[in-house]
């Protein structure tokens, strides 16, 4: 472990962090809502904090080991979670305690959108664009924005990239050098971005809740700037952008990349992961659609936009709300949830198991089977015609019975704090998946629960965007022998 | 003509033997002393020992005034880069290679001057793939023969009690069916060969050889035998080069399982085939083809490089009740030996590629050989060029054409136009002309036809 590397690289980080500060208090100066001050006294505080840290060591510079890179990307997220809190902390409106600031930084920098705050319409609007922000450079993954603008990072950066992408696999790269694939992930990012807010504002946004929502959509975060999320709009219009949008920022952005660059629709379609994660949604929305209609909950037209967009929206693990669909026929919520165990595809900005992992599972299991029928068959676990190494294929079971083990421990602990079995199952889900609205006491907002469940749930978003392993490799003994 | 043959395996060996006994001068490159030894001995040949796309030893072999290069070592690399060779620094006319994989030999701006000057490509292994193929394509086929593109086709069966046809005079074949033109070329009756006529009558175990458009065979296939089911369930046995290019051709239409005993030749087919199952074991593992449901399978193909495996776990698999076997023999002593018996279908490699290979050296507008019944007979497929006047061929009725003994002509493809030869069709410039030899030595004469005469040029 080189820790003068890693606290430089830490201190870096967290000046240039600092700087996100400052376009909310821009914001806040244009509409003259009176943030300003708590933005400026963040952004002094995180940078001087950065200074600090990196002043003492900065001269430290050796290449960046895998270990290293899982120190930094955990540290910095909690160093992150926790330094984005400071606004929440420093401002008036809304007046919150310290493991609620922290809550929603976490959650919104995870791209969970659970919030803890309510009357969101009457709040600064400085305060709602910060959190839309925070969603939005959660998303892509700062660290990855870092490497990108930060060639410095170069060498080591890969170890960082490695430690923060979500997927079974880790080592593809875009482009040869990590800088350049960062780059371009980050482009795809902000193009997209913008083609979203574009068509909000065309779809009748006003330009503030466009850009604040093209933010949200894109980094399947889930935050509004208003308490009836999307639903405050109350406009098909809006609502199929965002099913549009959602969709696009739930697909591996390798393939927007080589779709993009090879100037080729077909490509998606071709891609195995892409194909299952249309077949999943298609069969969710109608099952959705079909029991809604069925059980009388909404006429035929409502079934349809409700089921469909509420779909979108959790299964991608956005967390948007048209309606509230915690009260549906029992069967929903469940199968809506678990959807959001799906998740996104590998390389996205959506969060749970992953498509891809889904899909692997699924494929073992089918091996299982055909083995037993020809004792004697070979058989390999494709994904289109090309083989996946028994390697990838062991990561996936090994990462699906950790989230699965997590997932317990975090509801015994939320249990334990005196929570109904129901939220407390749901939160997790929620929370670990990076969705956001649960159900029972969390289905609007968090606000209810108490402050240790809170804590708790911090955690689990962590885990749950680091995607468990790289946080959990830090608690084992054998990661700090030397 | 000289001839310079790279490689002294299996095909290199089998080229040099043929060429070599039709007066031409052979020399042989490989690497290994001891099996140019052994071919020395056995025939007229010169060999040299060397590294075959190495400059010093293509001069060495004497590619200065050498006609012809034929590269068919085990690598493909080798193979091209010696014909580049050839053509840069000895200016080789013809040179041909052997590319097997087929993303290379899929590339043909590959093969141009610019890159590599190579004028033909063969691949053996896919010749018999499509050999066999054909012969999965066609239920009670013994041997199918494609023509001028896959236009027209000769197939071989043998005539089973039940069959219309069976028991009546050939001429009967026009009145029983008006609407599908075809031609019996020729019959083998207890292995002897009978040039037919319309009064031949057609009698069951008759070895029947007929020619028609592709789409024409099934019609009349039935007229012959009771028509068989078209075939579902297939083993192969041995997943090698062979074994692995016809499961990929037919896992998409057949319920295929391919054997092999070796876990990691295994574990290659199981990443490159897609539906077909790959068992791990040995073909003649009773237990293993009893689990694999051997009663039910329709053809079970034997395609591993030892004859005595193959035939062994053919008749095996024959005995479990597999409805069809197809066996894989390279010795030709052996192919005679089993055909008929138990095993349905002995494919010999040899017979199936070599007439494909020797086309490329023959002289004159033969654009393709095939050899019959395990090389008694041949089937020719010759373009008629030049005029009235230069040929001894275009312009003149099939009946008048001065054919050589033990020949008939099958069919004519005009175009994309399948004509079936009757003796009044009149042999139109570039046309594709389809022959049928009983004797294979007469395939000089026919070569002799077909040479257009001086006036042409």
């Amino acid at each position: 472990m080189q820790f003068r590397v890693i606290l430089r690289i830490l201190g870096i980080l967290l000046m240039l962090f600092s700087f996100t500060q400052l376009p909310p208090a821009l914001i806040s100066i244009w509409y003259e809502d009176g943030a300003h001050s708590v933005f400026f006294l963040s952004f002094a505080v995180t940078l001087i904090t950065g200074t600090l840290v990196w002043l003492p060591v900065y001269k430290a510079k050796h290449e960046l080991r895998t270990r290293d890179g899982f120190v930094i990307t955990v540290l910095f997220w909690t160093v992150l979670g926790l330094s984005g809190s400071f606004p929440f902390i420093f401002s008036d409106s809304p007046e919150l305690t310290i493991v609620d600031s922290v809550f929603e930084s976490v959650s919104g920098l995870t791209t969970t959108g659970a919030t803890v705050i309510t009357n969101l319409d009457q709040l600064p609007k400085s305060i709602l664009f910060y959190r839309q922000q925070l969603q939005w450079l959660g998303g892509m993954g700062i660290i990855v924005l870092a490497v990108a603008v930060l060639p410095m990072l170069g060498i080591g950066g890969m170890q960082l990239y490695r430690a923060e992408t979500p997927g079974p696999v880790k080592d593809s790269k875009l482009t040869p050098r990590i800088t350049e694939t960062a780059k371009a992930l980050w482009y795809i990012y902000l193009s997209l971005t913008i083609a979203c807010a574009t068509s909000y504002w065309i779809a009748g946004m006003s330009l503030f809740d466009a850009i604040g929502h093209s933010f949200s959509t894109v980094a399947i975060g889930g935050f509004s700037t208003h308490d009836a999320s999307i639903g405050y709009f109350d406009s098909v219009a809006i609502e199929y952008i965002a099913i549009v949008f959602m969709i696009l920022a739930g697909a591996n952005y390798a393939l927007h990349f080589f779709a993009w660059r090879q100037r080729n629709v077909k490509l998606y379609w071709a891609d195995p992961e892409f194909r299952f994660y249309i077949t999943l949604l298609c069969m969710t929305v109608t099952v959705t659609v079909l029991i809604l209609y069925f059980t009388g909950t909404y006429d035929a037209a409502q079934s349809f936009r409700t089921g469909f967009f509420e779909v979108i929206s959790i299964a991608t693990t956005t967390g948007y709300g048209t309606a509230d669909f915690s009260h549906w026929p029992s069967l929903l919520p469940f199968l809506l949830f678990l959807s959001a165990f799906a998740g996104g595809c590998a390389g996205s900005t959506g969060g749970g198991l992953k498509v891809i992992r889904i899909l692997l599972i699924l494929k073992q299991g089918l091996r299982e089977i055909h083995r037993l029928i020809h004792p004697n068959a070979v058989f390999q676990v494709k994904l289109g015609t090309k083989p996946i190494p028994d390697r990838v294929v062991e990561a996936v079971w090994g990462f699906f019975s950790v989230y699965m083990i997590v997932f317990v421990a975090a509801l015994m602990a939320l249990l334990a704090t005196g929570i109904d079995q129901v939220t407390a199952w749901s939160a997790v889900g929620a929370c670990l998946n990076n969705l956001g609205p649960g159900l029972g006491d969390v289905a609007a907002n968090y606000a209810g629960i108490n402050d240790t469940a809170k804590w708790v749930l911090c955690f689990t978003m962590l885990l749950g965007r680091l995607e468990v392993f790289t946080l959990l490799v830090l608690l084992t003994p054998m990661f700090w022998r030397r | 003509m000289k001839i310079i043959i790279l490689g002294a395996g299996q095909v290199g060996a089998t080229l040099a033997e043929n060429l070599a006994s039709e007066a031409n001068d052979i020399t042989v490159v490989d690497t290994d002393t001891q099996r140019l030894r052994e071919l020395q001995d056995r025939l007229d040949i010169r060999t040299v020992e060397g590294i075959a796309s190495y400059p010093s030893i293509l001069k060495q072999a004497g590619a200065d005034d050498a006609d012809m290069l034929i590269a068919v070592t085990q690598s493909d690399e080798v193979n091209m880069v010696a014909c580049q060779v050839a053509f840069t620094k000895f200016r080789t006319p013809t040179k041909i290679a052997r590319v097997r994989a087929a993303d290379y030999a899929s590339r043909s701006s590959l093969f141009s001057k610019e890159a590599f000057p190579v004028d033909v490509i063969i691949s053996p292994e896919q010749v018999v793939t499509d050999y066999i193929f054909r012969l999965i394509e066609h239920p009670g086929a013994l041997q199918v023969l494609d023509f001028a593109g896959g236009r027209a086709q000769l197939v071989a069966v043998k005539a089973y009690y039940g069959g219309p046809l069976v028991g009546q005079e050939l001429r009967y074949l026009r009145q029983h069916m008006p609407s599908v033109d075809t031609r019996v070329a020729a019959i083998f009756r207890r292995g002897r060969p009978i040039i037919p006529e319309g009064t031949t009558v057609i009698e069951a175990d008759d070895e029947v050889f007929f020619i028609a458009a592709t789409n024409h065979i099934r019609a009349v296939m039935s007229e012959l035998r009771r028509l068989e089911h078209t075939y579902k369930r297939i083993i192969i046995a041995g997943g090698g080069n062979i074994g692995q290019r016809l499961a990929e051709a037919i896992e998409t239409r057949y319920q295929v399982k391919i054997i092999d005993h070796n876990a990691e030749r295994c574990r290659i087919l199981s990443e490159q085939l897609n539906k077909t199952i790959v068992l791990k074991g040995d073909a003649s593992d009773q237990d293993l083809l009893l689990d694999e449901n051997i009663e039910n399978t329709d053809i079970f193909i034997s395609l591993t490089n030892k004859d005595e495996a193959n035939i062994m776990s053919s008749m095996l698999a024959k005995r479990l009740g597999a409805r069809k076997v197809m066996t894989l023999i390279n010795n030709p002593a052996y192919v005679e030996l089993v055909q008929g018996g138990e095993i349905d279908i002995a494919i010999s490699p040899q017979q199936a590629t070599i007439g494909g290979l020797l086309t490329h050296v023959r002289r004159g507008d033969i654009v393709n050989v095939h050899s019959l019944r395990r090389g008694a007979a041949e089937a020719i497929e010759a373009v008629a060029h030049g005029d009235e006047t230069s040929s001894k061929v275009v312009g003149r009725a099939i009946e008048d054409i001065d054919l050589p003994e033990g020949t008939t002509i099958g069919a004519i493809v005009r175009n994309d136009e399948v004509i079936i030869a009757h003796d009044d069709v009149v042999v139109e410039a570039d046309d594709h002309v389809i022959m049928f030899l009983i004797d294979k030595k007469r395939i000089r004469d026919v070569e002799r036809l077909f040479q257009v005469g001086l006036t042409f040029f």
